[in-house]
């Protein structure tokens, strides 16, 4: 049976529909593999398997009436950000360690709605605040993949490495996911699968741990775009509960997979040509480029100005939005408190530095430094304006072009324990430099794996929508994915 | 704008999070380090421009002016560190 994890999410639904197998008997394939993997990868915090073979079960009778949702029966695995009523949700921080919502996140509601099948929940940076998973409260996810000759351990990408590493091992048939700064897209890229954040707005944030409110987006980590238009259609929706939720019809995402791109014009930035970058990156874009080209899309040249103060701009922004939101953690209503306090300061001094790690600590303090008298219009709201520009940019570029296409990230996934990024916080920060426009415009943005470096191991191009048109998006990345005819796997070490 | 200890340590204390004067030391280092590549900002002219508060602009939303929730006070407690019939237990507060 573990040949049925190794199934797309799309051929999975087929497969249920037709009653080839059963969601029970899928289910069970992959809480089997994910016994086998999770003490050596790591990606899953907390398995709910009584719940999925209860969900699984519930799916079958549905299924054997000719009944059911979208997903009926499809394992998935969550981030643990989502809330999910009575199953632990700790945001892997050590200030949740033993939360347990009481209410359902609208994303995740939205899936049980359709009738998918939960496996657990997903390991990821503690409140999703870094780029390699290191900062989990619960130990760092592993990458399935390896360099070629090599046995070190490399990362998953982060925040949402958990997702990247249990879609990339065959541990669910998809996942959920979040991006603020790239929390998506890099995993994605680091472990050959396709990750789409989509338009701000697009997924309701009710129930998802905040971290920065203006930049947060769920979107699912999938193994081929077909199956991430298929998660994407399924967690978003319009929601009352979330006032930034847009109320606007959502399309069928699945109709744009495999559409022809002849005449769409197709916008390359120059200023996403940095120098350092490896040339099998460079070389990947222009492959990129040719395909596209093949394809009957036109090539423009496009200028983006502001592109180097993008992640700048964003870390006073997400420091100062996470600085205000991680301020409900005070040992009162819930969350950790200490055991050492003498005095009301020190209940809340203690608990909270007793349970954020070192990386949330220290963006909560840049992030009170620039709001803090004296410093507001200096760094926040000098942020605000340069962010609004970064806007400018995209409005202007996309008048001369439908998508843009960059690369995804500006290395492949590299050695956990990195030691210079270690030493030094903005070398880690860097790996966003690709994604973390998108967030601040608000953009819809995807990546899809298109080849594998001199190593063996996967890279990604990441496509740019206008806002709201995540079909462009999944049709562009589909003629890639095509193109590209990626099918490597990690080779199982598990 | 360089940061010197103290005003880590006071930022510290803003954000109520306490830190060792070791690593007091350390983050002075780090945040001087990030604020310092921040700077960069400062070459971009936005004379006459609005902050951008908002990814995607549209109005707020109203809702109906009517009772949605309630009577949830074993979940609100839930998942308190203490409580006792449906209450808060907090620390001690007035001496």
């Amino acid at each position: 049976m573990t040949e049925l994890t190794k199934l797309t999410l799309k051929a999975a639904i087929d497969g249920l529909k037709a009653k080839t197998f059963s969601s029970t008997e899928l289910t069970n394939a992959f809480i089997g593999a994910i016994e086998t993997a999770n003490p050596a990868l790591n990606a899953y915090v907390e398995t709910t398997f009584d719940k999925a073979r209860t969900q699984a079960a519930a799916s079958d009778a549905k299924l054997a009436k000719g009944e059911g949702g979208a997903l009926e029966g499809a394992p998935l695995g969550i981030k643990d950000l989502y809330c999910t009523a009575g199953v632990r949700t700790t945001a892997c921080s050590g200030i949740l360690e033993n939360f347990v919502p009481t209410y359902e996140s609208t994303v995740t509601q939205n899936l049980w709605d359709q009738g998918a099948v939960m496996l657990g929940k997903l390991n990821m940076d503690e409140f999703a605040m870094g780029s390699s998973n290191e900062t989990s409260k619960w130990g760092n996810v592993v990458n399935p993949w390896k360099s070629r000759g090599s046995n070190a351990e490399l990362t998953p990408g982060g925040s949402s490495g958990g997702s990247a590493a249990a879609v990339a091992a065959d541990l669910c048939l998809a996942a959920t996911a979040s991006d603020t700064g790239g929390s998506i897209r890099q995993p994605a890229a680091f472990t050959g699968t396709v990750g789409i954040k989509p338009t701000y707005g697009r997924c309701s944030r009710y129930g998802m741990v905040a971290f920065a409110s203006s930049l947060d987006q769920a979107g699912p980590i999938t193994k081929n775009v077909e199956d991430a238009a298929i998660m994407l259609q399924a967690m978003c929706s319009h929601d009352v509960k979330d006032s930034t939720s847009l109320d606007l019809a959502i399309p069928d995402f699945s109709s744009f997979i495999g559409k022809s791109v002849r005449g769409l014009r197709i916008g390359i930035p120059d200023e996403y040509r940095l120098d350092g970058i490896p040339a099998e990156i460079d070389a990947l874009w222009e492959q990129g480029i040719a395909w596209l080209k093949d394809a009957g899309a036109e090539i423009v040249r496009i200028s983006l100005p502001h592109t180097k103060y993008a992640l700048p701009c964003y870390y006073i922004i997400a420091p100062a939005e996470a600085s205000s939101n991680l301020a409900r953690y005070d040992g009162m209503r819930f969350g950790h408190r200490t055991d050492a306090a003498q005095s009301l300061t020190d209940v809340y001094e203690l608990s909270r530095s007793e349970g954020f790690g070192k990386e949330v600590k220290r963006r909560i303090m840049i992030g009170t430094y620039v709001l803090s008298a004296g410093f507001y219009d200096a760094y926040y709201v000098k942020a605000l304006k340069v962010r609004r520009r970064i806007a400018e940019d995209f409005t202007k570029a996309f008048e001369a072009c439908d998508v843009i296409l960059t690369p995804a990230t500006p290395s492949a996934a590299f050695d956990l324990g990195d030691q210079a990024k270690a030493a030094d916080p903005v070398q880690m920060y860097l790996n966003d430099v690709f994604t973390v426009t998108t967030n601040l415009a608000g953009l819809p943005g995807l990546s899809v794996p298109a080849g594998l470096d001199s190593q063996g191991l996967p890279l990604g191009l990441q496509v740019i929508g206008k806002a709201l048109d995540e079909g462009t998006v999944l049709n562009i990345a589909s003629v890639l994915e095509k193109a590209a005819g990626f099918s490597a796997k990690p080779s199982k070490w598990w | 704008m360089a940061i010197d200890v103290a005003t880590v340590k006071k930022v510290a204390s803003l954000s109520r999070l306490r830190e060792s004067d070791e690593r007091l030391q350390s983050l002075a280092g780090e945040l001087n380090g990030i604020l310092g590549w921040i700077e960069q900002l400062n070459e971009v002219d936005v004379s006459g421009v609005e902050p951008m508060t908002t990814a995607i602009e549209m109005p707020q939303p109203m809702r109906e002016d009517v009772v949605t929730d309630g009577d949830k006070v074993r979940e609100i407690v839930a998942n308190a560190p203490k409580t006792v019939d449906g209450f808060f237990i907090v620390p001690k507060v007035v001496e």
